[in-house]
C-alpha cells in the first residue's frame, strides 16, 4: 500500500536503529509513547529489540479506553438498562468493566448496545427509532472529539430530538502535565501522538520542552517514523536541547486542523475530569456546551450502581508509566484477553494487550 | 483508537466523499477537509477525512532514507 509499505523497510529502520546506537550509549534514557496507537506498533514491528538496553521506552496514559474510569462506564450501564435506550459506542468499550457489569454482559441480557465505526451512524440509528432514546458514549481523544462534535451539530440542525452524547472526550496536553507534576516516572522525552496532533498541531506542547525541558517529537505510527522520531528525540536528549519537532509532517502541520478545532471549541468546553489511576486532572476533559445541552446525556437523570474498584488490577500504575503489566498477580494467570480483568487487557492498544500478544 | 488510515478519495459530492484502500471503499465525511480532492490520499479516523497526507512531504522524508541508504537510484 502506497505512503505505508515504504515506512515498513527493514533495511530503513536497521539504518536509523544504527544512528541510534550511534549517539545514544551511555546513561539510561526513558521516553514515553503517549498513545496507545505506538504503543501497539512498538510490540508489533518488536521495536525495542533495535535499541539499546539503556534507552528504555514507557507506555503512557493515551488509550482511551483504558483511561476510562469505571464511575463513566457504570453511567452508560445505566443508560443502557432503561428500556426505551439504545446504547452506541465504538467496539473497543463493550467489554471494558466497571463497577459490577460490562455493555457486553447488559446486551447478552437483552439491553440494546450497538457498536458503531463512526459517530454519524448513530444519527442514522436515531432517526430510524423515533420511539427510542439513542445514546452515543463519546470517548477518545482530540482526534475523535471533532467527529462526535460534527453530530451534534448536525443533530440540532435536523432537530433530531432522541439523539444524545454522553460526553466523556479527554484531552492529551493535560494528561501529558500531569504526568510531568506527579514527577512519579522519570521520563527524558515524548514519543507525542501524531494523529491527535493532526487535529490540534504541534504548538500546544511547547510548554514540555520550554517549562519542563523535555524532548519532544510528534510522531508517525510505522515503525521507520518510530525509530526515525527516537532518533530524533535521543539527539535532543543528548544536546540537551528541548524543542518540539515534527517527524510526521507529512500528515501534522504546525497549525493542526482549524476547522476541526473550531467546531470542537463551538461544541464542547474544558472541564476538570477523572481518568483511571490519575486522578482529576484540571481542564482535561470536554463538556458539551450550553447552547447544545439538550443533546447531552449528562443531563438525563440515571440511577448509577455504587463505585467499586477491582484491588488486585494494576491498570492505573501501568497507566502512569509506573509499573508493567509484569508487575500484576493476575497478568496471564487470572488476566487474559478471553477473559479480562481491566481495561489495559481489553483494548486492543492496551498495554497488558500488546505484552500478552508480543510476548516479554 | 486514534488510528486513521490514508485512503485514496475516488468520489466526491459536497460534503461527503468516497475513499478506498485495496479494493475496500467507505463512504467518509470531508467536513474537516472539504478541500480534498479526487485521488488525494485523504486520512481518514472514524468516518471523517482529517487530513491529506501531504505526497511531496512523504516523497521528501522518503528520499532522505534512500540517501542513508546510500543509493538515490531514480530521482
Ligand atoms: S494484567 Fe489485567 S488485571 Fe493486571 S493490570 Fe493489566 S488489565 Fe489489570
Amino acid at each position: 500500500m502506497k505512503y505505508i509499505d515504504e515506512f515498513r523497510d527493514r533495511r530503513v529502520c536497521e539504518n536509523l536503529a544504527t544512528e541510534i546506537s550511534k549517539i545514544g550509549h551511555g546513561r539510561d534514557i526513558s521516553l514515553m509513547e503517549v498513545c496507545g496507537t505506538h504503543t501497539m506498533s512498538i510490540y508489533r514491528y518488536g521495536i525495542k529489540k533495535f535499541l539499546l538496553p539503556n534507552i528504555r521506552l514507557l507506555s503512557g496514559p493515551g488509550c482511551p479506553v483504558c483511561v476510562t474510569p469505571n464511575g463513566e462506564i457504570d453511567k452508560a450501564i445505566a443508560f443502557a438498562r432503561k428500556s426505551e435506550v439504545i446504547i452506541t459506542t465504538f467496539g473497543d468499550m463493550l467489554k471494558v468493566p466497571g463497577s459490577t457489569s460490562t455493555l457486553a454482559v447488559e446486551k447478552s441480557r437483552g439491553s440494546d448496545v450497538r457498536i458503531v465505526y463512526s459517530a454519524v451512524d448513530c444519527l442514522k440509528i436515531a432517526e430510524e427509532n423515533p420511539d427510542k432514546t439513542v445514546v452515543f458514549l463519546g470517548i477518545g481523544f482530540e482526534t475523535t472529539a471533532p467527529t462526535v462534535a460534527a453530530t451534534i451539530k448536525d443533530a440540532k440542525d435536523r432537530m433530531l430530538k432522541n439523539y444524545f452524547v454522553l460526553c466523556y472526550h479527554k484531552l492529551i496536553p493535560p494528561v501529558i502535565k500531569a504526568v510531568l507534576e506527579s514527577g512519579e516516572v522519570l521520563v527524558d522525552g515524548f514519543i507525542l501522538p501524531g494523529h491527535v496532533s493532526v487535529i490540534t498541531g504541534t504548538e500546544v506542547y511547547e510548554f514540555i520542552a520550554r517549562d519542563y525541558r523535555k524532548a519532544c517529537v510528534v510522531t508517525g505510527f510505522e515503525p521507520v517514523d518510530i525509530l526515525q522520531s527516537i532518533f530524533m528525540l535521543v539527539k535532543q536528549v543528548k544536546t540537551n536541547s528541548p524543542v518540539v519537532e515534527n517527524q510526521y509532517t507529512r500528515s501534522v502541520k504546525k497549525e493542526g486542523n482549524l476547522r476541526a478545532k473550531c467546531l470542537m471549541d463551538t461544541v464542547f468546553e474544558p472541564v476538570d475530569c477523572e481518568w483511571r489511576g490519575l486522578g482529576n486532572i484540571p481542564m482535561s476533559g470536554l463538556k458539551i456546551r450550553d447552547e447544545y445541552s439538550v443533546l447531552d446525556a449528562n443531563t438525563i437523570q440515571v440511577d448509577i450502581e455504587p463505585l467499586r474498584e477491582n484491588p488486585e488490577c494494576i491498570c492505573g500504575e501501568v497507566l502512569r508509566g509506573v509499573k508493567t503489566p509484569l508487575d500484576c498477580s493476575l497478568f496471564r494467570i487470572e488476566c487474559l484477553p478471553e477473559n479480562p480483568k481491566g481495561p489495559c487487557m481489553i483494548s486492543s492498544e492496551g498495554t497488558c494487550a500488546a505484552y500478552y500478544k508480543y510476548g516479554k | 483508537m486514534c488510528l486513521a488510515v490514508p485512503m485514496k478519495l475516488i468520489e466526491k459530492k459536497g460534503k461527503i466523499g468516497v475513499a478506498e484502500i485495496s479494493g475496500v471503499k467507505r463512504e467518509v465525511r470531508l467536513d474537516f477537509f472539504p478541500e480534498a480532492e479526487i485521488g488525494d490520499y485523504i486520512i481518514i479516523h472514524a468516518g471523517f477525512a482529517i487530513q491529506k497526507l501531504d505526497e511531496k512531504d512523504a516523497e521528501e522524508t522518503l528520499l532522505l532514507f534512500k540517501e542513508m541508504l546510500g543509493g538515490v537510484d531514480d530521482e
